[in-house]
């Protein structure tokens, strides 16, 4: 998980996002334990306040729950409630972007149909 | 909780070194206490800190007037530049002493950092190095345990390695048992996410007090062609610009106008860009 200081977007946002990948991937199973306030805070060298902004998103979101006296876990069925929650963004975040930049560079729809038809073989 | 300071004013001769500074530091925060060189922070902390004395104006600790009394300025611990242990005394026994003076002073963390960073502690202090002087003020910081810590150019004369240190192990720290630290700094890039206040002081006077997020979310900056940009900061807020060829940046205070900003683009500002800003003369 890398955290870039000179993004746009806000730090909080970038621990909660990175987070969500990490479990997506599977380095952090359900039920499994992810790092403290403190260990965010210090190894991303940022304001514990601006780390606990971002995993109270996923707290909000129902993704992790914290175990009183033991620290934040991986709630069961936060896998597939990202998975729901990426897909329904996945246009937005994805096709929006390459269909955009396809018109600027004259790519017919047939050739970006050809591209992925190659890439999903590769 | 807090440090009340209240219409400080400060001269040096016929210089005004602090003019009418009124700021509240409250408790658990990170603050940063940024200015230029010769803005006056060095000797905001050191009225706060009760080795220097005001003209006018009062500071307040927990409600406690700071001036001359012991048990408010016990609250407090601030390291600075100059040195103000016995020079021939070794840092195992300075440890000793500051325990005496600072109750809460934990010797064995002191030792145990003391390790981290390779100092030794039959050393004397006069014998250090300019890197491990600091290291040494630095853990005598980190260990005093008051709920207000003043630290005035924090990393001096420290390698990387030691910055990075120094900053894991002041956030370890607070994060598991909150405190209240102002750091002054020239290094704003390296503790711009460290902070949560930012304090701005400009030749004397307080130009800003107020939450980074905030401040940073407040504030963006606008690049494009000179004549495009022009168009669109006219009637804003703008507080500097810098061009390079036909291409110009400027930077603004408020809410980007994405409406009116065809062609150009917008972006976030950092601390250390908009703290130029805000402080070029």
């Amino acid at each position: 998980m890398q955290i870039n200081t000179n993004s746009d977007k806000p730090i909080f946002l970038q621990i909660a996002e990175g987070m969500e990948d990490a479990i997506l991937s599977g380095a952090f199973a359900e039920e499994s334990q992810i790092p403290s306030i403190t260990e965010f805070s210090v190894n991303y060298k940022i304001n514990p306040a601006t780390a606990l902004k971002g995993i109270n998103m996923l707290t909000d979101a129902g993704i992790v729950y914290k175990k009183r006296g033991l620290g934040m876990f991986v709630k069961t069925g936060a896998v597939e409630k990202l998975k729901d929650k990426r897909k329904h963004s996945f246009y937005q975040n994805f096709i929006e972007g390459l269909i955009a930049e396809a018109k600027r560079l004259q790519i017919s729809k047939a050739e970006i149909q050809a591209m992925i038809e190659g890439g999903f073989d590769k | 909780m807090s440090i009340e300071v209240k219409s400080i004013t400060k001269y040096y001769g016929k210089t005004c070194a602090l003019n009418d500074v009124s700021v509240t530091f409250d408790d658990n925060k990170i603050y940063g206490l940024l200015g230029r060189n010769g803005a006056g922070k060095t000797s905001l902390l050191s009225i706060i800190s009760n080795r220097i004395f005001a003209e006018n104006g009062t500071v307040a600790i927990d409600g406690m007037p700071a001036q001359e009394n012991d048990a408010a300025i016990g609250r407090l611990y601030a390291m600075g530049e100059k040195t103000y242990y016995p020079e021939s005394m070794r840092i195992k026994d300075v440890f000793k002493w500051t325990k005496l003076f600072y109750p809460q002073f934990d010797e064995t963390y002191a030792k145990s950092l003391a390790d981290q960073f390779g100092l030794k502690l039959n050393k004397k202090v006069k014998s250090l190095s300019t890197g491990f002087l600091t290291i040494f003020k630095l853990i005598v910081a980190l260990s005093v345990n008051t709920p207000y810590l003043l630290l005035d150019e924090p990393v001096l004369g420290l390698d990387a390695n030691n910055r990075d240190l120094f900053y894991r192990l002041l956030l370890e720290k607070y994060s598991n048992n909150p405190f209240t630290v102002i750091i002054s700094t020239h290094l704003i890039e390296e503790v711009a996410n460290l902070i949560e206040d930012v304090v701005i002081i400009k030749e004397g006077r307080i130009i800003c007090s107020q939450a980074r997020e905030k401040l940073l979310s407040d504030s963006y900056s606008v690049s494009g062609k000179i004549v495009d940009v022009d168009v669109y900061t006219a009637g804003k807020e703008l507080l500097g610009c810098e061009v390079m060829a036909g291409f110009k940046t400027a930077y603004i205070m408020g809410q980007a106008d994405y409406d009116n900003a065809d062609g150009l683009e917008i972006a976030k500002v950092d601390l250390q860009k908009l703290f130029i800003q805000l402080t070029n003369i």
